[in-house]
């Protein structure tokens, strides 16, 4: 591999800036689509993106295609709260998601880029003898799976936090669940890390390249119709959730998947304040501070089905009336940004990687609104079934037909009603 | 988003609950023999279109009455809506007519 760290220093910084920053060369190639592939990825998000560096680097595939309609990390990726966790309750999530924040904790020195990963801890915080006991069970499952989990009293909360609302009379903060390895992530750098990393491997990058229609026959899939022509492949990778179920139509399958918007927030730049994530377990709402000192914040999806990357107001209210009960001083703080993003809500909360039933076409989805923390094992995990036909060990529940077979992953209990989740 | 009540009027949104999609109010047959396949894509499977979307819409905050609301999900355009039991019996008649030719 050439030495790609060497392209950045202070020296080159300096440079740049005293001779109007063109010398800046792009980091990764805009390449013609060749006729065919040994895999096409539907989809340059993170996931996509990530699958086609593990593919290269770790299965030895390089003769890939990501396929983007608009640029790469242009949808969810770029649009997330930027939260990386792994405290999950239940067997078919936890280890994975576990997987998932190991390789976050390496991914730097991995793709030798800057992704700003900071550990800097996630708090849930409880406000009852139930929710207590909740996290203990929880904190409990983490540790079965080799997580790490703290439960906080609230004098062990107050020490970190002293800006929250203890004495809230309706949701007093009674202590609260810490996972010291969670932290944020800069979302938009992983996109591009992953996409440099792929690219100097011999992965095609392919932007502004919608997929138009598959080509399926006899029970097959050997290919895509695209914008930029049609692209023959041993296996289509499909990898674009918030768009799963439109483009899973080209191949004439319904998903257990309902499309809504999630709305999220950044204020104004304020001084240190939050060292770490915070969410408040009586509503739903969570924040963190960004190293520019936004707040960045959010709450429930808007709960109807939804395309539009935009929200409504009632949910704004909910959300700051969230952050209201837990941090009153977020009163005094000017709203800088709002936008929304399209989430695959699925039946049960819980995301797919698998294969279809048509031969050669392969899906990953329904990730909810929980998708960029998962985006490192997520990316691994589907490359492992692409390349050896079998799921990764800690993916093996994220099935298709889990429904059918009442094997269902529902972390919340709520059943078949994907706003609820 | 405002949503034009048949018997109340324009409402906010807020004062609805989200049900899914319309196709929820044709059950299947229980008694048909591939009936466990049947439910399974009825309660599971979504046709989750980007555009016109018959949806469900419950006034919990109003008067507990059940709407067929058809929004468009690229735009959140409400073009149609109709109380839930309008909708059926439209629907019945509409086959039954088609049953008698």
């Amino acid at each position: 591999m050439k030495h790609r760290g060497l392209k950045y220093s202070g020296f080159k910084v300096i440079k740049e800036a005293l001779t109007g920053h063109k010398g800046w060369k792009p980091v990764w190639r805009t390449p013609k689509p060749k006729k065919e592939y040994d895999v096409v990825i539907v989809g340059g998000g993170g996931h996509g993106l990530a699958t086609a560096y593990y593919l290269a680097k770790e299965f030895g595939l390089t003769n890939v295609a990501v396929l983007e309609k608009g640029w790469i990390g242009s949808g969810n990726v770029g649009r997330n709260t930027t939260i990386v966790r792994s405290n999950y309750l239940l067997p078919g999530n936890e280890p994975f998601y576990e997987f998932s924040m190991k390789l976050w904790e390496n991914l730097e020195q991995d793709f030798n880029y800057n992704a700003m990963v900071s550990q800097r801890g996630i708090l849930n915080l409880f406000h009852n003898d139930a929710g207590r006991d909740a996290y203990a069970r929880r904190g409990n499952a983490m540790m079965l799976a080799g997580a790490d989990a703290v439960l906080l009293d609230q004098d062990g909360v107050r020490e970190m936090y002293p800006c929250l609302d203890f004495e809230n009379a309706r949701f007093p903060i009674k202590g609260g669940l810490l996972q010291p390895r969670g932290g944020t992530v800069r979302h938009d750098a992983v996109a591009w890390g992953y996409a440099r990393g792929a690219d100097s491997r011999g992965v095609d990058i392919i932007q502004n390249c919608e997929v138009t229609g598959m080509v399926i026959e006899n029970g097959v899939c050997s290919g895509v119709e695209t914008s930029q022509g049609t692209i023959k492949a041993k296996k289509v990778a499909v990898c674009v959730a918030g768009s799963s179920s439109r483009v899973m139509s080209m191949a004439g399958m319904r998903l257990p998947i309902e499309s809504h918007v999630l709305q999220a927030f950044v204020s104004e730049g304020l001084k240190p304040i939050l060292p770490g994530v915070v969410t408040f377990g009586a509503g739903h709402f969570y924040v963190s501070q960004s190293d520019k000192g936004g707040l960045v914040f959010g709450g429930d999806i808007d709960g109807y089905n939804s395309y539009a990357q935009r929200g409504n107001l009632p949910v704004v209210e909910d959300v700051c009336e969230g952050g209201m009960a837990l941090m009153p001083m977020i009163g005094r703080a000017r709203l800088l940004r709002m936008w929304g993003g399209v989430m695959d809500m699925s039946m049960d909360g819980s995301p797919f990687i698998d294969k279809t039933h048509i031969d050669g076409l392969y899906f990953n989805g329904g990730w909810c609104y929980g998708g960029f923390k998962a985006t490192p094992a997520s990316g691994w995990c589907y490359a492992h079934l692409l390349a050896k036909d079998e799921p990764h060990p800690v993916a093996t529940e994220y099935r298709l037909d889990r429904f059918q077979r009442g094997a269902m992953i529902d972390e919340k209990g709520m059943g078949a009603q994907p706003n609820l989740h | 988003m405002i949503i034009n009540h048949p018997l109340l009027g324009p409402r906010d949104a807020s004062e609805f609950v989200y049900k899914g999609d319309a196709s929820l109010i044709e059950r299947p047959d229980w008694q048909a023999d591939n009936a466990a396949e049947l439910f399974h894509d009825y309660l599971y499977l979504r046709d989750n279109p980007a555009g016109e979307h018959q949806e469900l819409w419950y006034h919990e905050q109003g008067d507990r009455s059940w709407l067929v609301v058809t929004r468009n999900t690229l735009t959140h355009d409400i073009t149609n809506v109709e109380l839930a039991r309008d909708a059926v019996l439209a629907k019945q008649a509409k086959k039954s007519g088609r049953g008698e030719k």
